[in-house]
């Protein structure tokens, strides 16, 4: 059977001659290159090896030189990009690990498996660094939810997420969900991991000592997923939807056992080198782990533990089987992992060896059946700087004045049509599917600025979110940039925590298209000024390019995904107004700025203009003021404003606290302009009566620009413009309009 | 007194029960494979939440097999305390310990959110320190924990006051019949509850509501054993 | 020998999933969709030749795990 299987394979000839490589995105000159190394002519398996090597997935060779302009050093940075999972220090002996990853053309095609093993694979990344995943994030992005496929898909991306994250008992903890119609057909689902871990436990997948054991841990390898690296770097198309044998199927039972073990076998202490089987699977696995080691390694198929008969070695090595790690122990240490592995139910088997050539050889019913070096795998893919230009869009949109719109009077109407756009309205829909306390440590739940997760044994705790404005980065990516890294920090801050560092998915169009290119580039600039500014490097993330949809690509999506330190958790602050007589104080300045604002889509249905301007010194400024407000005691809520400006924020503040306010603004601004503007910089905090004047004291002492603006009080939300009736509504009905939407939608 | 948690593959809220019986009462406290076969050291037995066996075929119908559930009942015909907690209520109800089963919510959707339970029983072991009809608030994370029983069974509980839980006016969140939320066996000493008491035992976490069943189940033990064994 | 075992949710107990998939039918034009349960399909493969003995321990497996008895019912096809 396996014969007959492997006759099927186009001999290295006729991949040659008849350009066979071409069907797995490998160019000609790549091709010659492979030539090269080899000296030979690729067989069937390894030009499928290499194809999943130099990928855009694996290699990074189309946004290299994106990464590069990022800041990846810090005085907290244990370690950066390049292992599975960033690290930073948060003192005594501990530290945070934390990744993003996507899977968003897997999802677009299978959204329940799509999403979950998109889940299940940023685990794994967590728990391979040797740290225990305390909370799972998400990054959600889909068309209008009035078209019937994208309810589909929402529905089913947030059921997979919800069945991969419960069942394994990490807590779902935040995460932002926007809907346009930019997204239709190509989803973004991003997932982000959050683990802890002692630093002298911290693992890196790198297989150490010439001669020692390799082994494979988890569930046997099917013909699932394969080709997956590839599927995520092209273009999905009608034909994608056919192309269900690249989704995988996730068992989260599985993977909780796997993790376990894993963990037990860390804390074992004999553990040389640790990976798990992502994308391109075995092979990526092995290639890294021997590259990073600068050694050789040799793989016996026939060990690899098979789900189905006659696998060739193509697709052992292609598979994208999923909760599946591999590992490098000495040889004496062999009986120990084992009994750790049986005593969890895993299969755990050696598949073969560290090998002091450089070359990745691998063998297959007693012969050799690949042999390529590992260093042409993994560093020399070539890199491609791809053409960029600036977009028609861009020049043009600058000349459109976007506050110039008719001015709206009936403001309690567009205030209730903000607060029913799935965008802004409330996400309990999407959070209560998920379990966001298992572990018992969530002390701020879904549905604030930042979740907060407490660090059993000690008083600190963690603060994470997930933030991007795809319409923000359209308009002007490298505003849209600085704004994405800035409006992350400033949720951080909100909750009561210093920002430390960021993961970032970047998901943008084909970067053939010289335009998305410019994209990218540009945006990467401006989340790197923010990053520098506000000291919050990267130290890992994700690339997810080639997200097309008929009418082309998508919004420029960076998603930010950021952790911060509460020092003591009498810091943690939420959004909601907690008390009747509460002083109401708005930091920052609001101008006319409408470009992109939510606003503008649920009056014109598009974004157009230039997005609000950010001054990074303002933000930090005021970033630094209010964590020092709100470290000394003197805040009782505090509210980043974001979609939907001044008006949504006070609602939101309201509406969680299951209280009024009683709100004047002055201001030379048109009213609908002052309450719906999205100017950034800005912070709605609250005070008890008799803080009031030492947080005004100390925010002018900082030098930032505040107002007292109003009061908590009563039942309703009252927002007087010069001295006008602007907004006057019950805050129940308010709280009404804003939960239903979603659930109404999704009817 | 001493507690055994009990842990299957696949449970997750194995280290929540342990962190709070540690907590709230600061008793010794166990976690106990799946494959053990003697409970004897233990009073009380905490079945908890999770997926054993990744919930597959039917919650709690592969863990009902493990060894430990021999023990489980031996320990519940001692009159030992066994309190089943979620995935722990389903695996008590497949193994015939409780009367009834859960099968999926209405709504067909895993909920995961605050409830208010009225306590209909404070006649247990379990829930000696609430009063009869208090409002208690309790988290709950399931998408599986519609109660059934069928008529006969209902009336049954009933007339013995095996109802200890019901969801608060109209808010069940499942369609559990009558809107039960936590039963007892015929003797009070084993609970099922779908319900995360062990959740809310920290108000810095949102409740604290839940704390008082683990200073009942302590006290109940104190009073049996009479005040020599203090401590 | 190879069983076929169907489990259902009785007909007395609320089927949910089987209401979503009726109203989803009805929503799609089917109208003449009456009443939707969904079950569980299993194939086992037995390791005798003895049908009476395969019938018998079918029934246990049904009766311990396969089905739980307070909610489902089951039945079972052999061939071979």
């Amino acid at each position: 059977m396996a014969q007959q299987l492997t006759a099927k394979e186009p001999t290295a000839e006729q991949i040659a001659d008849q350009r066979i490589y071409t069907q797995f995105g490998v160019t000609d000159h790549e091709y010659e290159l492979i030539c090269g190394f080899l000296g030979r002519k690729p067989n069937y398996t390894e030009i499928g090896v290499f194809s999943v090597m130099w990928s855009e997935h694996c290699s990074y060779k189309n946004s290299k030189p994106i990464l590069k302009k990022f800041p990846i050093t810090g005085e907290r940075v244990l370690m950066g990009p390049g292992e599975g999972a960033g690290i930073v220090d948060i003192g005594d002996n501990q530290a945070v690990v934390f990744k993003i990853e996507s899977h968003n053309h897997p999802s677009a095609v299978e959204p329940y498996q799509g999403a979950a093993t998109g889940v299940g694979g940023i685990i794994r990344d967590i728990f391979s660094m040797g740290a225990r995943p305390v909370a799972l994030l998400n990054s959600l992005r889909f068309g209008n939810l009035n078209n019937e496929r994208v309810k589909y898909l929402f529905e089913n991306v947030v059921s997979g997420i919800a069945g991969y994250g419960n069942c394994i008992g990490i807590p779902t903890v935040a995460g932002e969900v926007m809907f346009d119609e930019s997204y239709e057909g190509n989803p973004l689902v991003n997932a982000m991991c959050v683990g802890l871990i002692d630093h002298d436990k911290i693992q890196r997948g790198v297989a150490k000592g010439v001669g020692n054991p390799v082994f494979y841990v988890g569930p046997a390898t099917g013909r699932d997923g394969i080709h997956g690296a590839t599927f995520a770097s092209v273009e999905l198309s009608e034909e994608s939807e056919e192309k269900r044998t690249a989704v995988q199927v996730g068992d989260p039972f599985m993977e909780k056992l796997v993790m376990e073990a894993t963990l037990e076998l860390i804390n074992s202490g004999i553990v040389l080198g640790i990976q798990d089987m992502g994308a391109a699977g075995l092979t990526c696995s092995s290639a890294e782990m021997a590259s990073k080691a600068g050694n050789g390694l040799e793989l016996y198929l026939d060990e690899v533990p098979q789900r189905e008969t006659g696998m060739t070695p193509y697709e052992m090595m292609l598979s994208e089987s999923q909760e599946r790690m591999l590992f490098v122990i000495e040889p004496q240490h062999e009986a120990q992992a084992k009994e750790i592995f049986d005593r969890w139910g895993i299969i755990c088997a050696k598949v073969g060896k560290v090998t002091d050539d450089g070359r990745l050889r691998l063998f297959h019913q007693g012969e050799q059946v690949a042999d390529m070096p590992v260093k042409a795998l993994v560093d020399e893919c070539p890199v491609y700087n791809k053409p960029s230009a600036e977009p028609a869009y861009f020049r043009e949109s600058a000349s459109i004045d976007t506050a110039a719109f008719p001015e709206i009077t009936d403001l309690n109407g567009a205030l209730e049509k903000v607060l029913a756009s799935p965008t802004v309205a409330s996400k309990e829909w999407v959070y209560n599917q998920y379990d966001y306390m298992v572990r018992t440590a969530t002390a701020v739940q879904p549905g604030s600025d930042a979740a907060v997760v407490l660090i059993d044994g000690t008083r600190k705790a963690l603060a994470m979110t997930t933030d991007c404005n795809g319409r923000y980065v359209y308009l002007d990516p490298e505003m849209g940039g600085r704004i994405a890294v800035a409006e992350a920090a400033r949720n951080i801050v909100c909750s009561g925590a210093e920002p430390l560092a960021i993961t970032d998915n970047l998901n943008f169009g084909s970067p053939e298209k010289p335009e998305v290119f410019w994209q990218l580039e540009k945006s990467a600039d401006g989340m790197s000024e923010a990053c520098v500014k506000l000291n919050t490097p990267v130290i890992g993330g994700n690339v997810s390019l080639y997200n097309e949809n008929a009418k082309g690509a998508i919004y420029p999506t960076p998603v930010i995904g950021m952790v911060g330190l509460v020092h003591d958790i009498n810091h943690i602050t939420t959004q909601k107004f907690k008390a009747e007589g509460d002083v109401i104080i708005l930091v920052g300045e609001t101008k006319a700025e409408f470009g992109g604002s939510e606003l503008q889509y649920v009056l014109n249905g598009a974004a157009t203009g230039r997005p609000p301007v950010i001054d990074l010194d303002t933000e930090k400024k005021v970033q630094d003021a209010v964590l020092s407000a709100i470290q000394k005691g003197l805040v009782a809520s505090a509210h980043d404003l974001s979609e939907g400006g001044i008006a949504v924020a006070l609602a939101e503040s309201c509406i969680s606290g299951g209280i009024g306010a009683n709100v004047s603004l002055t201001s030379d601004l048109r009213p609908d302009h002052l309450l719906f503007s999205e100017s950034q910089s800005r912070i709605l905090l609250s005070a008890k009566p008799d803080q009031a004047d030492a947080l005004t004291a100390l925010l002018s002492e900082q030098g930032v620009t505040f107002a007292t603006i109003g009061t908590v009080t009563g039942s309703s939300l009252t927002i007087n413009v010069n001295g006008k009736a602007g907004i006057n509504a019950p805050v129940q009905q308010l709280e009404k309009v804003w939960k239903d939407a979603i659930p109404c939608l999704m009817k | 007194m001493k507690f055994a948690v009990l842990v299957f593959p696949g449970s997750n809220c194995d280290i929540d029960c342990y962190k709070a019986v540690e907590s709230t009462i600061g008793q010794p406290v166990d976690y106990v494979w799946h494959t053990a076969t003697d409970l004897s050291a233990y009073d009380a037995i905490l079945v908890p939440g999770g997926f054993s066996y990744g919930d597959y075929l039917r919650c709690g119908a592969i863990a009902r097999f493990a060894n430990v559930m021999n023990e489980v009942k031996k320990a519940a015909e001692q009159g030992k305390f066994i309190l089943g907690i979620c995935n722990g209520f389903q695996i008590l109800t497949e193994a015939g310990l409780l009367p009834g089963a859960l099968i999926r919510n209405t709504g067909l959707k895993f909920r995961c959110h605050g409830t208010s339970l009225e306590v209909v029983n404070n006649n247990t072991p379990f829930t000696k320190e609430y009063s009869q009809g208090e409002l208690i608030n309790i988290p709950i994370a399931h998408g599986e924990g519609n109660y059934f029983c069928d008529a006969a069974t209902l009336e049954e509980l009933k007339a013995n006051n095996q109802i200890v839980f019901r969801y608060a006016g109209d808010t069940n969140p499942n369609g559990s019949v009558e809107n039960i939320a936590g039963i007892s066996n015929k003797a009070g000493n084993v609970v099922g509850m779908m319900p995360h008491p062990e959740r809310a035992v920290d108000q810095l976490l949102g409740s604290e509501d839940g704390k008082r069943m683990f200073t009942s189940i302590l006290n109940a033990w104190r009073e049996q054993h009479g005040a020599a064994v203090n401590g | 020998m190879k069983a076929t075992v169907y489990v259902t949710i009785k007909e007395n107990v609320l089927d949910p999933q089987g209401t979503a998939v009726q109203g989803a039918l009805h929503t799609m034009g089917f109208s003449e969709v009456g009443k939707v349960r969904i079950g569980k399909y299993l194939e086992v493969e037995l390791d005798t030749n003895d049908r009476a003995e395969a019938e018998a321990r079918l029934k246990v497996m049904c009766e311990k795990l396969l089905a739980n008895t307070v909610v489902e019912d089951y039945r079972f096809e052999l061939e071979g």
